[in-house]
């Protein structure tokens, strides 16, 4: 059973990491090729699956509804377009050294906090480190104060918004409204060129694939238990010897780290990057695409993220005032009809498959399911002397 | 027969221990011992402080006032939950609280002693030959041996009991605080676990809260009676029962609430 698990997942992988872009690399001409556009839009759609499989650990596993995912993709994003942004150079409009936006916003030198992000090696770490340390400062602080359930889910909304309004001025120096955008190369490659973006394609996939490697290895291990068992009874955990604020803090890092790099891969392929993909909305959003996957199996998410971004690139193309009704009818529909989401769902319809990607399930003879929105704990308590 | 000084061999020593809620003493200047490998049984009516005690002692609830010793020096005031429970103390509530979405076995592994229950620790945790015998002998002791593979959502009341004193057991605990274990409880099922706890008792201090006085007479050697967050007396349990307070106590709330003490 586990051969027959790791032969699909790695059909799988193969699928999407070599297939897709060898397809791509046909001649055009040929009944097979997969157009620039479709291969770039998927690439898009692979960086989402990243993130939204953060979600799932911290949310569908330990319970615990971040609302504030954009913030930790943003931060990815920005640390990257500003690296993208130093390398236009002075081929942007102005000729100018300094980005476009600078010059029109009259700042006459670079900021100092822009200047290690010339370092490619900076950027990289920078991916990693700024969402995580934030996820861990802002973690360390909510979860040793016990602050958990809805208080906690109203929090890291509220750190969407912060980070939203902080980023949309002009005086910090990240292109206010507009963002970051007019990248000509990543790494010397020239963004406009198909090699280029089936290089990034091709990064994505990969990284959704360690991605997933990390999150079972995380989940298959006793620390994946403790995340369930924090879901079911936090109190029992913690008089089990563990912390839970602990094993909290460091899936929240862990979603964080995966959104932030989700965020990097994201800007090259997408080219812009804007406060309004790190708000409150694009945040919720995100939470949708893990709830209508499947929380709590890994699979779920991926199938979500992708899923509901191709669904969307599809009916806004013939029909886009339909769109924003179909994401609230998927959502209600979910939270009434399928709490275990797609995948959950088809687990329990095709029990054969449950063997596949099965890490746990919910409660199948009634009782206790999870609730699909975290339910009010007991008022949360301050820090302990 | 009030608690003179701690012995030398005490598991847990609390001296004058207070504890408030809003002005409201749960716990009012508390002495208590309990000695290595013995089997307590406290009672009390509503709102004598049991459970009072049992918070203070794991850490859920902070004394103003007292020292919680546990073992020979150490104090447990001021630590957190699970640092306590790392230590060597257990506590199985009076509701059960198992986990719901892991297997019977998955809720034993989870609570078994490991050196390091930190995070990066628990993740390269695997279990080794000994904790699996470990588990297996739990398994047994508890008669879920059938259920192990099974969700502990879908166990049945008494059984989640069960499992939940056998996660307390593999946790390694030297002090083990049970409340109202037999609350809801069929008589048969009642049976198994006073015989539970004795077996139990052979390795490892048990302090039980419980409210039904036939269970009491079956498992006690000693019982405590908590009253209005103090102890009132202690001593076998059919000294107790005679003594004048503890009737004047229980008799004075009401002659047929189900708690009190029948001779």
């Amino acid at each position: 059973m586990r051969t027959r698990e790791r032969w699909v997942l790695l059909a799988a992988a193969a699928v999407v990491v070599l297939v897709l872009p060898a397809l791509n690399a046909l001649p055009k001409g040929s009944p097979l090729h997969v157009s620039d556009f479709t291969l770039n839009l998927f690439g898009k759609f692979l960086t989402y699956a990243i993130l939204a499989l953060g979600i799932d650990l911290i949310w569908g596993y330990a319970g615990v509804l971040s609302l504030g995912h954009g913030v930790f993709f943003g931060l990815g994003a920005y640390a990257m377009g500003m690296h993208l942004m130093l390398e236009i150079g002075t081929q942007g409009v102005y000729r100018n050294v300094l980005p476009d936006f600078m010059v029109w916003n009259r700042v006459t030198e670079l900021p100092l906090f822009w200047k290690p992000f010339y370092s490619a090696w900076f950027t990289l770490l920078a991916v990693v480190v700024v969402p995580g340390v934030v996820a861990g400062i802002f973690g360390f602080l909510t979860f040793r104060s016990r602050i958990r359930g809805v208080y906690f889910s109203i929090i890291t909304q509220a750190l969407a918004l912060c980070a939203w309004l902080t980023f949309n001025r002009n005086a910090m120096n990240l292109g206010g409204t507009n963002g970051l955008s007019g990248f000509k190369t990543i790494f010397g490659f020239p963004l406009n060129e198909a090699a280029t973006q089936r290089g990034l394609y091709v990064a994505s996939a990969i990284g959704l694939c360690l991605a997933f490697l990390l999150c079972r290895a995380i989940v298959r291990s006793p620390a994946g238990k403790v995340l369930v068992a924090i879901r079911d009874s936090e109190t029992r955990v913690l008089f089990c010897g563990y912390s839970p604020a602990a094993f909290k803090l460091f899936v929240f890092v862990v979603s964080a780290v995966l959104a932030g790099v989700a965020g990097a891969l994201y800007v090259g392929q997408v080219g812009i990057i804007t406060p309004a993909r790190i708000g409150v909305l694009p945040s919720i959003e995100m939470i949708i695409w893990v709830a209508v996957g499947g929380r709590g199996t890994l699979l779920g998410p991926v199938v979500g993220a992708v899923g509901v971004n191709w669904l969307q690139s599809l009916l806004t193309t013939h029909y886009p005032d339909l769109w924003i009704l179909v994401l609230g009818g998927m959502f209600i529909a979910v939270v009434l009809f399928f709490p275990e989401g797609v995948v959950g769902t088809l687990q329990r319809a095709f029990g054969r498959f449950r063997r596949v990607s099965r890490d746990f399930r919910f409660d199948q003879a009634g009782g206790e399911r999870p609730p699909l929105l975290p339910q009010t704990p007991p008022p949360p308590r301050g820090p302990r002397p | 027969m009030t608690v003179g000084a701690a012995s030398q061999g005490s598991i847990i020593y609390l001296e004058d221990v207070t504890v408030e809620y809003d002005g409201f003493k749960a716990l009012n200047a508390l002495n208590f011992f309990m000695d290595y490998k013995e089997l307590r049984v406290v009672i009390g009516p509503n709102g004598a402080g049991k459970t009072t005690l049992l918070d203070v002692i794991t850490g859920k609830a902070q004394p103003s006032a007292g020292r919680v010793i546990f073992g020979k020096s150490t104090d447990l005031v001021g630590r957190r939950e699970n640092e306590i429970a790392a230590l060597g103390v257990g506590r199985k509530f009076q509701n059960p609280s198992v986990f719901a979405n892991l297997t019977v076995r998955e809720n034993l592994e989870l609570a078994l002693a490991r050196p390091s229950k930190g995070v990066l620790a628990t993740i390269r945790a695997r279990l080794d030959g000994v904790q699996r015998t470990r588990v297996d002998a739990t398994l047994e002791a508890i008669g879920l041996t059938a259920e192990a593979p099974l969700r502990a959502g879908g166990l049945s009341h008494g059984q989640k009991q069960w499992l939940e004193i056998g996660m307390v057991i593999v946790q390694d605990a030297e002090l083990l605080l049970v409340d109202e274990p037999v609350a809801g409880m069929t008589d048969e099922e009642t049976e198994k676990t006073g015989r539970l706890l004795q077996d139990v008792a052979r390795e490892r201090a048990v302090l039980v809260i419980e409210h039904d006085m036939e269970f009491v007479r079956r498992i006690a050697r000693t019982v405590t009676v908590l009253h209005e967050g103090s102890v009132l007396c202690e001593g076998p349990v059919d000294e107790v029962q005679k003594d004048e307070r503890v009737l004047e106590v229980y008799l004075g709330r009401s002659r047929d609430e189900p708690g009190a003490p029948h001779a």
